[in-house]
């Protein structure tokens, strides 16, 4: 077996451009799996990550102008209220917490510092539904709700570019020329899986927002979180009912709102990755296929090429099994080598994908393993037949080929 | 003593399309331990067809070929080849050496089908070798060697599996008579000294006359088995 390992090197040496345009297609075939794997496998894991950070069970209700409204030449009334967001928790069975949501991007001074970032409006529920802790302080109350009390709370981001090492609690940052007590600051949240810092961001009793900063009564969203993760389904379907009833929808019209769950919102990005998947999947397949013609191709020259040498090996004792194996092991082994190859490439491609395409990718072993015994099977599956012919030459007539 | 090589009225037929081509017709021969024997003929009297049946690379339609008290006749390709690897040796016309391939390497190629290359066949390697003066060629590729030194590493080769018969067939058809002579009298000698029993198949009769018996062939049927005239060695039988 060892010898015609070496035998089988020997030969694909002798021929080293025939042998490195022969498993070109092994090359490409096997690359393409590796960066489709590890494509597949890196927004698997992107959309866990997301899911992780932002919770299966909480849905985000966002209102759509309607085109009816738009028939009218306006731009759309939003009909969300924070009346509707303590609806649901108080009318679904489903919900157990909701805050109204209102989102404006504005600057925030301190001193002579100042940081333009993204202020929202939210409920005492928000850092429950979010699963925000806090690093010093409190949190937005129902009372300072009810108040429109102009306090804040700080992520982390905010703290560091106004206050730098500064305990921000109890001081006061201006919004709009209006000073703003902080009351609290969040811990560090770092990257969201969509590569927003979540940290950078001001949270403000959501009445405040709407009347002090940006005077309007609507709100932009909801955030809600149902009882559990399987019970989303059933939320969103109380939730709509709800809101058709409360914005008196008739039936024909369409939703004024819309209702999104980050669990589909990641089923989306999984399908998105399943489509790729699925074209890198069959190019890989249309490679894999093509390289192994290849390597047949490329098998028949050679065994016909060498008709005498099977004769004469055949004249001093080479059984069938011996030549099998001697062609059968240089089509595995040239396959082998397009493989370490190809997967090299992958690797390669595949970290390009994600650093210039933003898109994760995550590479485990076994898929290289898994990668690896593909590109054996295809020489082995398309180096059978040449070596199987040459196997069953007749040594008379080997050893007379000229 | 029973005979190395017994052919029993052995038919060989070939069928090509609708003709039938007998090319053996009712061949019988026996050949002793240590003999050395020329097989002769015109083109299309059968040594050929003879030699390859000798050698193992060819069954016969018909008739019973026994190597050593063994019918192998009827055996398969896979035991066919177990029997050329480890009962006999071939010496071409053409050499048929593989090339880019050392010499070395080329003549351990019988052991590479049977088992473990050990250190007494290195030293075996080495041996023949320098037997057949071809000591510090070990390292070449055939085709930086003469014919003659080419047609050495053959018969070197064909002897490294102690082998029952070594067969030759035309083996001075490629060489000029100078090294033609040189390599019949390595062939001699291999008779003589070391007692291999050899047939050699030539349309030559000076290379013939090294020989100590002449089987002609004609038509496929042995026409004569006499032995060998020019022979300088009286021809012995065993009793």
């Amino acid at each position: 077996m060892t010898a015609l390992f070496k035998i089988a090197l020997r030969a694909i040496k002798r021929n080293k451009l025939r042998s490195s345009l022969t498993i070109l297609g092994i090359v490409i075939g096997v690359g393409a799996v590796i960066v489709m794997v590890s494509i597949g496998q890196g927004a698997k894991a992107f959309v866990e990550k997301q899911l992780e950070s932002l919770g299966t069970n909480v849905l985000i209700i966002i209102p759509i102008s309607t085109t009816h409204a738009a028939a009218r030449g306006t731009t759309g009334i939003i009909t969300l209220t924070a009346e509707d967001a303590f609806a649901m928790v108080k009318e679904c069975s489903a919900i157990s917490y909701v805050s109204p949501g209102i989102r404006t991007t504005t600057q925030v001074v301190y001193g002579n510092m100042n940081w333009t970032t993204g202020v929202s409006g939210a409920g005492p529920d928000y850092q429950i539904i979010r699963n925000w802790t806090l690093h010093g302080g409190r949190f937005i109350t129902q009372q300072d709700v009810n108040t429109m009390a102009k306090v804040c709370v700080l992520g982390q981001t905010v703290v560091t570019n106004l206050f730098g090492a500064l305990d921000p609690i109890d001081r006061w940052v201006r919004v709009n020329n209006i000073p703003f007590k902080v009351v609290g600051v969040l811990s560090a949240k770092g990257q969201s899986p969509t590569g927003q810092d979540q940290d950078d961001m001001v949270l403000m009793p959501y009445t405040t927002v709407q009347r002090k900063i940006m005077g309007v009564t609507y709100i932009s969203y909801v955030l809600a979180s149902s009882t559990t993760a399987e019970s989303r389904f059933e939320a969103i379907d109380q939730i709509t009912s709800l809101l058709r009833q409360r914005h008196r929808l008739r039936p024909n019209e369409e939703n004024d709102f819309t209702v999104i769950s980050q669990v589909e919102f990641a089923s989306t990005v999984m399908e998105t990755s399943h489509t790729m998947t699925v074209l890198l999947g069959s190019i890989a397949f249309v490679s894999l296929f093509v390289g192994g013609i290849g390597i047949m191709n490329i098998m028949l020259v050679s065994t016909t090429e060498r008709t005498r040498e099977i004769g004469i090996r055949m004249a001093v004792g080479a059984k069938e099994k011996d030549i099998l194996f001697q062609f059968l092991i240089e089509a595995t082994v040239l396959s082998s080598i397009g493989g370490v190859v190809g997967i090299i490439l992958g690797i390669f491609t595949s970290k390009l994908v994600s650093y210039y395409g933003g898109w994760p990718s995550l590479l485990s072993s076994p898929s290289v393993a898994v990668a690896f015994l593909f590109s054996n099977m295809v020489g082995i599956f398309f180096g059978y037949y040449p070596a199987k012919k040459a196997s069953r030459l007749n040594p008379i007539d080997a050893l007379r080929y000229e | 003593m029973h005979d190395i090589v017994l052919l029993n009225d052995i038919y060989k037929i070939y069928t090509m399309g609708e003709f039938k081509v007998t090319a053996l017709k009712g061949v019988s021969l026996s050949i002793k331990k240590g003999e050395f024997v020329a097989i002769m003929g015109a083109s299309g009297s059968g040594k050929s067809t003879l030699m390859n049946i000798l050698g193992c690379l060819d069954s016969p339609t018909k008739g019973k070929y026994y190597l050593e008290g063994v019918e192998v006749s009827r055996f398969s390709k896979n035991e066919l080849a177990e029997i050329r690897n480890k009962k006999l040796g071939f010496v071409f016309q053409n050499f048929n050496l593989l090339s880019r391939t050392t010499v070395v390497e080329n003549i351990e190629l019988p052991f590479i089908y049977s088992k473990k290359i050990s250190k007494n066949d290195i030293d075996k390697i080495h041996h023949i070798m320098r037997i057949l003066g071809l000591d510090g060629f070990q390292k070449h590729y055939p085709n930086q060697l003469s014919g003659g030194q080419q047609q050495r590493v053959a018969i070197a080769r064909a002897i490294v599996n102690d082998p029952t018969l070594l067969l030759a067939d035309e083996p001075t058809g490629n060489l000029d008579s100078a090294t033609s002579k040189d390599v019949m009298s390595v062939l001699t000698n291999l008779n003589q000294n070391l007692g291999i029993t050899i047939v050699l198949v030539t349309h030559e009769t000076d290379i013939a006359g090294y020989t100590r018996r002449v089987v002609v062939l004609k038509d496929g049927k042995v026409l004569s088995d006499t032995p060998s005239s020019s022979s300088a060695i009286p021809v012995v039988r065993a009793p």
